[in-house]
């Protein structure tokens, strides 16, 4: 079982969140041409690393607020979470 | 190759079973090949044996970095099917089940193809409206699919909770009688010997490390057992493809994802099919040892770890007690992990890449077993002519660009929104 930090509640069972998938992956900005080949990008390629991750998570059972995730994942480990408006660039 | 027979049996039995021949041999890396297949899985092992026996190519390797039916084609709950609503789908998996009713045959192993039917319940009008709608496209094609109706199914497993304070009540089903099991780890072995017989050098214990690529055409790859000179590389990694593409500067639209599975203690015979809840996600057969063997849902969270959490388990279990109230006596014996390589779509990649002698097999997500025999022939015809089988030709991957998506269930990788 995995006990995820919520960074609003703290420490809570895995049961009571969802998953949101990789929390770096960028919306081609608005306002601008956006190729074909940047919109497949953002939709469906990623890079899936071994190893740490930034990802998304929705506390969905709980506060409701998504947040981001820095979570290895080889191990499971999680390293640390962050609200949504923290920079913390790459997971690497 | 010493064929298998009831003959050698007796023979064997003379000398106390212990002079058969090994089933493969376990040679040293050469320092070049035709063609190298990475990935000692079932796909793997079945590319190497067609392009051996359907294509003449023999001089091939499979590297495999540790053993081979240690991944994935030791790890999922051996069902075969082919009832799918979309064409592609269809045609593809229906090829491979008419591969499996010889399968055993033309590998002279005993891969212990059961087709005990496959029965996919149905909890809502809707539901039953949707069933006889894939059940039609799969006649259509030619594959057995017959809509029944909850007396019907009373017949077939009488031990599921037909109750009036069922949550989830039995409306039907679909039966695709064609459907069944086979022994998984038969089928990574006799595709083993099979290949090995034909010529092809599987090497274990192998890592690649790198690839040597010149003027976007592969050369060759880097191992830990050495360089190995090549012109044409087949990738059949399951859930690190991502891993491997990344050594080619490419990224994939492919997420690693665990996907559990679990056995209960072995009990007497109790169900005949493989049956399926149609109410959330969770699927049931015994095995020939009589345990229930059981999996459902994803954990969820992209891993490569081949292990997954408790919580998943309990919600798959939750569901199966749900359907079959007497699975809540059994112990579990044992639970496990495997990497899936899930595609955006749902749909597996079958295709060249934009580097010359590169190919790709890989997005099988939970379905990768059904699909060995014909992953393998259509990879290998794929491999030997440098284009696509007709079978595999809707597989490709620029379909993530043409938008010729097969999005049978509309999910892919975002398990959150089913």
């Amino acid at each position: 079982m995995l006990e995820i930090k919520c960074p609003y509640c703290g420490k809570r069972s895995q049961n009571e969140f969802a998953y949101g998938g990789d929390a770096t992956v960028k919306r081609p900005e608005l306002n601008k041409e956006v190729s074909d080949q940047e919109w497949d990008t953002f939709v469906y390629y990623r890079k899936n690393p071994r190893g740490n991750h930034l990802e998304l998570w929705h506390h969905i059972s709980g506060c409701r607020q998504w947040f981001k995730a820095k979570r290895n994942t080889a191990t499971h480990e999680i390293i640390d979470t962050f609200e949504l408006s923290d920079d913390v660039g790459d997971a690497s | 190759m010493k064929k298998y027979s009831a003959f050698s049996l007796i023979k064997n039995a003379f000398s106390y079973h212990q002079n058969w021949d090994v089933a493969w041999r376990d040679p040293e890396p050469k320092s070049e090949y035709e063609v190298i297949i990475i990935g000692g899985g079932g796909h793997g092992l079945a590319t190497a044996f067609y392009l051996a026996k359907k294509f003449n190519i023999r001089n091939v390797a499979i590297l495999e970095k540790g053993w081979i039916g240690g991944g994935n084609v030791g790890r999922n709950t051996t069902i075969l099917r082919s009832n799918y609503m979309y064409n592609a789908n269809n045609l593809f998996y229906e090829e491979g089940m008419k591969m499996w009713r010889n399968l055993s045959q033309e590998l002279n192993y005993n891969v212990m193809y059961s087709p005990r039917g496959i029965l996919n319940l149905a909890h809502s009008d809707a539901q039953m409206n949707a069933y006889s709608r894939r059940g039609n496209s799969m006649r259509l094609n030619g594959i057995d699919a017959q809509l029944l109706y909850r007396e019907d199914i009373k017949k077939m497993i009488p031990f599921a909770d037909y109750s009036s304070n069922c949550r989830f009540p039995i409306f039907g089903g679909l039966f695709q009688p064609s459907g069944g099991t086979a022994r998984h780890d038969a089928v990574a072995w006799g595709y083993a010997r099979g290949a090995d017989d034909l010529g092809v050098d599987i090497i274990q214990n192998c890592e690649v490390t790198g690839f040597d690529v010149n003027n976007g055409k592969i050369q060759g790859v880097q191992t830990s057992r050495g360089n190995i000179k090549t012109k044409k590389i087949g990738l059949c990694v399951a859930g690190s493809t991502s891993l491997l593409a990344e050594k080619l500067n490419m990224t994939l639209p492919i997420e690693a994802h665990v996907l559990q599975a679990c056995v209960s203690e072995p009990i007497k015979p109790l169900l005949d099919q493989v049956v399926t809840f149609g109410a959330g996600h969770f699927y049931c057969s015994q095995s020939d040892k009589g345990e229930m063997v059981m999996g459902g849902d994803l954990d969820g969270y992209n891993s490569y770890a081949q292990r997954g959490n408790l919580p998943t388990i309990q919600h798959v279990l939750t569901e199966g007690v749900a359907l079959f109230p007497n699975l809540s006596r059994l112990k579990i014996l044992r639970t496990w992990g495997g990497i899936m390589d899930m595609s955006m779509d749902t749909s597996p990649i079958i295709d060249k890449t934009h580097i010359d002698g590169l190919y790709l097999n890989c997005g099988w997500c939970y379905g990768g077993f059904k699909a060995t025999p014909v992953s393998g022939l259509t990879f290998a015809h794929t491999i030997a002519k440098d284009e696509v089988h007709e079978l595999n030709a809707p597989f490709r991957l620029d379909r993530f660009h043409t938008g010729h998506l097969i999005d049978e269930k509309g999910i892919g990788t975002k398990t959150w929104i089913s």
